[in-house]
């Protein structure tokens, strides 16, 4: 009996020998660790010159590199490294001419006439004008279905095509020759020069990309004009650039190689970078687990930075009593955001007083006070005079599930408490049920946030010049606000238009069809020696001009 | 046997058939669609993306469709991932969870059966104790927090394995051992108590009275019976572990097809929900009848025959 115990248990330890065992082989295979030797294997490379090498995380796959379908910021983010527009961002966030050498604007501000460096797309072909006027005909074909189309309704013609009321060759993009392309707009548009730097804008090859629809899918058949081109897409695992030695500002480009994985878990992320394994964890690409930021602010590792984005509660201004502006105003005005961003947020958020994020902003130092609970007590009472009631009907605040949601609501139902002494129901749905739910104002109060698309004030104002507009969800509509847009459009003194947009934002403010919390920041960890990241008032990121010391 | 086989494999496909059709209508039922999206996209813009994938069809049209592309096996584009089509998200994510499924399944089912035999045989040794502490503490923590506890220890602590990804063998242990935490358990509990059942019957007697030793008795005669339960629970496990392994390959970022089952609900990519519930129920139904077939070559007793039933 005693051998027959010993047989078993000894095939056990040679089960959990052999599992030693690799643990054992793989430690030897791991252990020359420091982040960049494992690179190092180039044949015969000079040993001084060490390639440069960024390790990221991306968060999760990039639903497309193509240029003229993207839509989202991980999809932006590698199309931006491997892509080059007329105009790209720089660190002191205004467009400087990339792939175009120079612009002549006309009188009206209508015409824009691009001429063009001597580029070369990653295989050494030439970047013609052709290539612009192809990519952008292309995103706006309703058959390309491309949801950020309507990014290119400045271009005359642009928003027929697309709706089908005018043909291709209506659009106001021609190429002159060779090296000169003509952009005609529908409006003076004093931010195109920024938009040429946006995804949508960027250049396809027109025989690429007509002889292989999926071109942009795989690493073998992308290819772009940027500073990077892409060298491995193992789809969901693992993402390679290597410098575009065609690209023509490469002796800028300083990184050799830049890496991502693609960790979906954000705590996982994190401890990859404290292990050492990636070079940056967080925004833009991902975001630190929310639990770990008190820690890592404590230890002054994190880095906070203000994006162009609004978190803000609607109100259905269809139903009582926030058909009542003055009962609207006490909600908004009885709300302490500073408490909610020491306490809850904790990422250096900024309250906002206004509608527009302080990138972009009008009036600055914002259009009410924080925490007014004086005037919101009195608002609340004429306010509900005016409706002829004594109480408040039932009232539901609303989000979608999230746990950063749910405390900043339950927060805030508890300051209205204090403040209004008015009691709020909390309801949460669904992320997809709730965005239903919204657009058909199938709601009293909830919550939305608003990232911009370019550095303009009209990106947070336009959504609510039409009761039925896609992304008002207010119902709320003000034929001054309206015309005051109308006005912005084509008005071609940018101080006059800024004027313009002022007044159109104290009308929001002053009717307050949303109560507008905080504006978004980006947090991130880095380790020191990753130099040059360029990150965007938009929250986009740019790694043409990153280096690692 | 293959009049048995035949009908089964009948009630297979009839069984997919309800489950494609009643999948497509719930989730053509749910609120919010692939294009519903906090920046709502102009209409011609919606319009010419419910053209480009067949959503401006009426219901039942799009049904067959879907249906003629079940059989055909052409499951359509992503809404989501733009530059996939379901195809490729199986074929790729597949043989990923595949892999690290089937290496869990392995440590479970051998880990398990020695656990549970040792457990039987020092019955009330420390042994015994030793065994099921661990089957308790299998079955009472949760995968991911034993992820989250592997990962602290063996990969940041002791830095003997990477804390994710995948990209070799070093990268499967961490998952495998997380994921087959629980059926190990589970499978030793199992074990153990079938064999301190099968060690009491008189057969058992009989051998030791024929003077066979232990060695013998155990891997011959009482193993053998011991493991009917847990060929049983085989096939639920089977399906379970690979698609179960959401959250154990979010942890450790490995690129399979758990994921895809989880996140396409959230995102409505009805084509990636459709083609992913089909492939898996095929698995799970196959693994089903995998099982059957299993007790005929474990116990000659069962007949898969549907006649001369007792």
């Amino acid at each position: 009996m005693k051998k027959n115990v010993f047989a078993l248990v000894s095939s056990v330890a040679v089960l959990g020998a052999a599992l030693a065992g690799c643990a054992g082989g793989q430690q030897a295979t791991t252990d020359p660790k420091p982040a960049e030797g494992t690179t190092g294997q180039q044949p015969a490379a000079p040993a001084e010159k060490k390639p440069q090498v960024l390790k990221l995380n991306l968060h999760s796959e990039p639903p497309t590199a193509d240029p003229g379908i993207s839509e989202d910021t991980t999809s932006a983010a590698i199309i931006r490294a491997t892509f080059d527009g007329l105009t790209r961002v720089d660190a002191s966030q205004q467009p400087v001419m990339s792939v175009a050498e120079s612009y002549e604007l006309s009188e009206d501000m209508l015409t824009y006439t691009f001429k063009l460096k001597d580029t070369k797309w990653a295989n050494g072909e030439p970047v013609t004008a052709h290539d612009f006027e192809y990519a952008w005909k292309r995103a706006l074909d309703p058959n390309t279905a491309s949801n950020y189309a309507y990014q290119l309704y400045y271009v005359k013609n642009g928003e027929a095509f697309n709706k089908g009321t005018a043909s291709r060759d209506d659009v106001g993009v021609k190429a002159l020759d060779d090296k000169t392309l003509e952009v005609k707009l529908e409006n003076p548009t004093p931010f195109f020069l920024e938009l040429t730097a946006f995804p949508t804008y960027f250049p396809v090859n027109k025989k690429l990309v007509e002889s292989n629809p999926k071109w942009a899918a795989e690493a073998s058949t992308h290819m772009g004009n940027g500073p990077f081109k892409m060298e491995t897409w193992e789809h969901k695992s693992k993402l390679v650039l290597v410098k575009n030695e065609n690209y023509w500002d490469k002796d800028t480009v300083k990184l050799d190689r830049i890496e991502f994985a693609m960790v979906e878990d954000e705590n996982t992320e994190l401890s990859m970078f404290e292990n050492g394994e990636i070079d940056w964890a967080g925004s833009p690409t991902s975001s630190l687990p929310t639990d770990a930021i008190p820690a890592l602010k404590e230890q002054k590792k994190i880095t906070t930075q203000a994006i162009a984005g609004t978190y803000w509660y609607k109100f259905n201004t269809e139903k009582p009593p926030f058909n009542n502006v003055k009962i609207r105003k006490a909600f908004a005005y009885s709300i302490d955001r500073q408490s909610l961003i020491d306490n809850i947020l904790q990422t250096g958020q900024l309250p906002a007083m206004g509608a527009v994020p302080p990138s972009m902003a009008l009036k600055p130092d914002g259009f009410f006070k924080d925490n007014d609970v004086e005037t919101a007590k009195k608002l609340l009472d004429e306010g509900m005079k005016e409706l002829g009631i004594t109480k408040l009907p039932p009232i539901t605040l609303s989000y979608n599930t999230s746990e950063a949601h749910q405390k900043i609501a339950a927060a805030i139902q508890d300051q209205w408490k204090k403040n209004l002494g008015v009691e709020v129901k909390l309801e949460n749905k669904e992320w997809k049920v709730y965005l239903e739910d919204m657009h058909q104002g199938n709601y009293q109060i909830g919550r939305l946030g608003w990232l911009g698309d370019f550095n303009d004030p009209i990106n947070f104002l336009e959504m609510y010049k039409d009761k039925d507009g896609g992304n008002n969800d207010t119902r709320w509509e003000h034929p001054k606000f309206k015309e005051l847009l109308n006005q912005s459009a084509t008005e071609p003194d940018p101080a006059k238009r800024k004027q313009i947009l002022l007044e159109a934002e104290t009308i929001l403010m002053d009717e307050m069809p949303v109560a507008p919390i905080y504006f978004y920041t980006n947090s991130w960890v880095q380790k020191e020696n990753v130099k040059g990241v360029v990150i965007g008032g938009l929250g986009d990121v740019d790694w043409k001009w990153a280096s690692v010391e | 046997m293959i009049r048995y086989l035949g009908k089964r494999i009948i009630f297979m496909i009839l069984s997919l058939f309800l489950i494609v059709t009643a999948t497509f209508f719930i989730m053509k039922a749910v609120p919010g669609g692939p294009f519903t999206s906090e920046k709502n996209v102009p209409d011609e813009i919606r319009a010419a993306l419910e053209a480009k994938y067949k959503l401006n069809l009426p219901l039942h049209e799009q049904y067959l469709d879907y249906l003629i592309g079940v059989i055909k096996w052409d499951l359509g584009p992503s809404f989501a991932e733009k530059s996939s089509t379901v195809n490729d998200m199986i074929n790729r994510g597949f043989p990923v969870s595949a892999h690290l499924g089937l290496q869990a399944l392995l440590l479970a089912v051998f880990g398990g059966i020695i656990l549970g035999v040792i457990a039987a045989l020092r019955h009330n040794k420390w042994q015994d104790y030793l065994a099921m502490l661990i089957a308790v503490l299998g079955l009472s923590v949760p995968g991911f927090i034993l992820a989250s506890f592997y990962q602290y220890f063996f990969a940041i602590k002791w830095g003997l394995f990477p804390i994710a990804k995948w990209e070799g063998f070093e990268y499967t242990v961490l998952p495998s051992l997380a994921l087959a935490a629980m059926p190990i358990a589970f499978i030793a509990r199992l074990t153990r108590s079938n064999m301190l059942e099968v060690m009491g019957q008189d057969y058992i007697k009989t051998a030791k009275a024929k003077g066979l030793n232990t060695f013998t008795i155990t891997v011959k005669h009482a193993i053998r019976n011991a493991l009917l339960p847990v060929i049983t629970y085989l096939g639920p496990l089977l399906a379970n572990i690979l698609t179960g392994a959401f959250v154990i390959e979010r942890i450790f970022g490995i690129p399979g097809l758990g994921r895809e089952f989880v996140i396409s609900i959230t995102n409505r990519d009805y084509t990636v929900i459709m083609g992913t519930t089909v492939f898996y129920s095929i698995i799970l139904v196959v693994s089903v009848l995998l099982v059957d077939i299993a007790y005929t070559l474990v116990d000659p007793r069962i007949k898969l025959s549907d006649t001369g039933k007792e």
